[in-house]
């Protein structure tokens, strides 16, 4: 059996560093899930669009993604950007840019099985009390799309929030970052990444846990 | 001979008792139909004596064997090897087919026989062969499941079961999934297989079929056998007023059977 | 053809070798994670199912636990924790266990759905023609189970390849940390991140078309 004398004094004394990276990266997860949510729903409805002009390059792009390791879109975006002349991003930006064009592309594929999977009746029945076309889309169509992608959509939230991990690769100083720094200051190894795992696991059960009394309130009768 | 005794059998779902004590001996070569309305136990009864279902009172014996449980002493549970020994001398036919869907017809009937009866390849192609044959389906033996027409799937469902020569045949509710038309197929097997003096258990709505087949039938009542007899005693001269109301549901339909 | 210093080709040529050891790093720890966590998971996957219950609750305990922490996470942990313990292994080796821990989880978990989907008339017929537990499971369930359970782990096999990249965190240098090399040197970074991700791409895109491909052969398995 190999030794090792705990030290937990260490955490307690940089607990305040662990809560706010920890909320650094809820809010990183929740910013790109809102931006996701909408170039996603775009993105969807140019899928299902007839024009291959439209549907093609909305599925190029979700290809791209999907089949991208997300480390690398994150250094293609933070070092490639200035290269494009883009330079006033900061660190947290431009990782709120890659993961939320990611998310784009997950929320997407979501959209579409909920938009292909939405009874035919329910456009019919708008069209039949005479709703126009946008009319149809923004109070029948969406209103129960959104109800029954909302699990689908509760666990990409939790996988963008693990993925928030990968933005201490831009030293972005989230979750991952901080426990790698006072890992690194401390030498407390198992302590910190004990916490930092525990911190990572209760906060994805405390979303799925909360999203899934939404998910009750809202579930749709079928 | 009695081949089948079920003594005093009991089974409960929580709290509910869905078998209050049922007694039953099939002798040899007896083709007995169990009837009875949805949730009078006919169906439960028929999967205590595979198994399927455990029951806490009771002993049911095949040729003198104490099944699923020890003969003598405390009530205990056999063991799997046991078990599925017995299970090996009773064929099942279920009303939803339960084919293998990745094996073809051929093959759904072999498996039992290579892997359970250890016969060689060979032998069991042969004897799969010969009941495909038998049931009507030379011509479908390399067709896989979802190839097949329902009252095909079921006839050879029939034949995986019966290949594995057991010593007594259960069906239960083997046409209830099937469309009309596909209906009298499965039936004229069963017919056949009954003349040739397999003992057989059917739980059937079929009352034509009940009628003309069955050498006794069984109706099943609130989880107790009500009243049992010749086909023409039971479905002619019913004895309680729950008997005769249940028959009068068929005379609609096919007038008096 | 003539190679002109300060071209993109001419760099990829120059840094040709180090970049293929790179991607067969990615291809090497992808294979090895896969297979360790196929087998392994499958096993996990069979506990979850048919396990007596407190191997059951220490299996979901552990799938439950590795679903909830990210991979990065999982693989630092790793990699400094086997340090502290005195317990030389090299990072590639480190980022293997990671990577493989992840992927049991999610094989794990991905069999035990594909085992359960399987109609409970699949065990009776079993059962009604005597056949035991372990011949059912091997003759009628599993071959149903693996065909369902395919897409899925389609899915976890893709997650692996990208997820190999986060060794290049511990210094495993596979392909992404290759070209970053290759881009310290050339400051060619467009050029670069653009072939790696081409190279990714077309590494999912081979394993997902072979799973299609596969996916038809067992067309046959409808209900």
């Amino acid at each position: 059996m190999i030794a090792y004398n705990f030290n937990w004094a260490v955490i307690w004394r940089n607990w305040d560093a662990f809560m706010a990276a920890l909320a650094l990266g809820l809010g990183l997860a929740v910013v790109s899930l809102l931006i996701g949510t909408i170039i996603g729903l775009f993105l969807a409805y140019a899928r299902l669009s007839p024009s291959p002009w439209i549907s093609r390059p909305a599925w190029a792009y979700v290809e791209f993604i999907r089949n991208t390791p997300l480390l690398l879109l994150i250094f293609f975006v933070y070092f490639g950007l200035p290269e494009i002349g883009i330079y006033n991003l900061d660190k947290i930006q431009s990782f709120i840019l890659t993961l939320s064009g990611y998310a784009a592309a997950y929320m997407c594929e979501v959209f579409r099985a909920g938009l292909a999977s939405m009874p035919r009746a329910y456009g019919e029945a708008a069209k039949a009390i005479g709703l126009r076309p946008w009319q149809r889309q923004r109070y029948v169509v969406l209103p129960v799309m959104f109800r029954i992608t909302l699990p689908a959509v509760s666990n990409n939230l939790i996988s963008l929030f693990k993925d928030t991990s990968l933005a201490a690769a831009i030293a972005v100083p989230e979750l991952t970052f901080t426990a790698r720094q006072i890992n690194a200051n401390t030498y407390r190894v198992i302590e910190c990444w004990l916490t930092a795992s525990a911190l990572y696991l209760v906060t994805a059960y405390a979303i799925a846990i909360a999203l899934r009394q939404v998910e009750k309130r809202y579930a749709v009768v079928r | 001979m009695v081949l089948l005794s079920a003594r005093d059998i009991h089974k409960k779902y929580d709290e509910t008792e869905v078998l209050k004590g049922i007694d039953l001996d099939i002798e040899q070569g007896q083709v007995v139909a169990l009837i009875g309305a949805s949730g009078s136990g006919k169906t439960t009864f028929l999967r205590c004596i595979n198994l399927l279902e455990e029951y806490h009172q009771g002993r049911i014996e095949l040729e003198g064997e104490s099944i699923g449980y020890s003969a003598n002493g405390r009530r205990r549970k056999l063991g799997e090897r046991q078990i599925s020994a017995q299970r090996a001398k009773i064929g099942m036919v279920f009303q939803s087919f339960n084919l293998f869907p990745h094996m073809t017809a051929e093959a759904n009937v072999m498996l039992g026989l290579t892997k359970v009866r250890g016969m060689s390849n060979a032998e069991a192609q042969e004897r799969a062969r010969h009941w495909l044959d038998r049931v009507g389906l030379a011509d479908r033996r390399q067709h896989y499941p979802y190839q097949l027409s329902g009252g095909q799937q079921q006839r050879v469902a029939i034949a995986r079961a019966v290949a594995m020569e057991p010593r007594l045949m259960l069906f239960d509710e083997v046409t209830s999934a099937l469309d009309p038309e596909l209906v009298a197929e499965v039936l004229a097997v069963m017919q056949d297989l009954a003349k040739s003096g397999m003992t057989m258990v059917v739980v059937s709505h079929e009352m034509l079929f009940v009628r003309d087949v069955a050498t006794r039938v069984v109706f099943m009542d609130g989880g107790l056998v009500a009243q049992s007899g010749t086909p023409d005693e039971v479905l002619h001269n019913p004895q309680t007023e729950r008997l005769r109301s249940f028959l009068g549901r068929f005379h609609g339909i096919f007038g008096p059977v | 053809m003539e190679l002109e210093r300060g071209t993109f080709l001419y760099e990829a040529w120059t840094a040709r070798w180090s970049l293929l050891e790179g991607l067969m790093v990615t291809i090497s720890s992808s294979v090895m994670t896969i297979i360790i966590g196929t087998v392994l998971g499958f096993a996990v996957g069979l506990v979850l199912t048919y396990g007596m219950l407190p191997f059951r609750i220490l299996a979901r305990l552990y799938v439950d636990i590795m679903r909830g922490i990210p991979v990065l996470v999982l693989i630092l942990f790793t990699y400094y924790g086997l340090a502290i313990l005195k317990i030389g292994v090299k990072p590639y080796w480190a980022g293997v266990i990671a990577l493989s821990l992840f992927c049991i989880s999610h094989v794990a978990e991905n069999v035990r759905g594909a085992v359960q989907s399987i109609p409970q008339g699949q065990h009776e017929a079993g059962m009604a023609i005597g056949m035991r537990f372990f011949q059912r499971l091997r003759y009628i369930i599993l071959p149903q189970a693996v065909r369902r359970a395919l897409p899925p782990w389609v899915n976890t096999a893709l997650e692996i390849v990208k997820g190999t990249t986060l060794l290049s965190v511990i210094g495993v240098v596979e392909l992404l940390l290759a070209n970053q090399q290759a881009i310290a040197r050339n400051y060619m970074i467009l050029q670069f991140y653009m072939a790696a991700t081409i190279v990714y791409i077309i590494i999912n895109f081979s394993i997902a078309q072979a799973a299609a491909a596969l996916e038809r052969r067992y067309a046959y398995l409808r209900y």
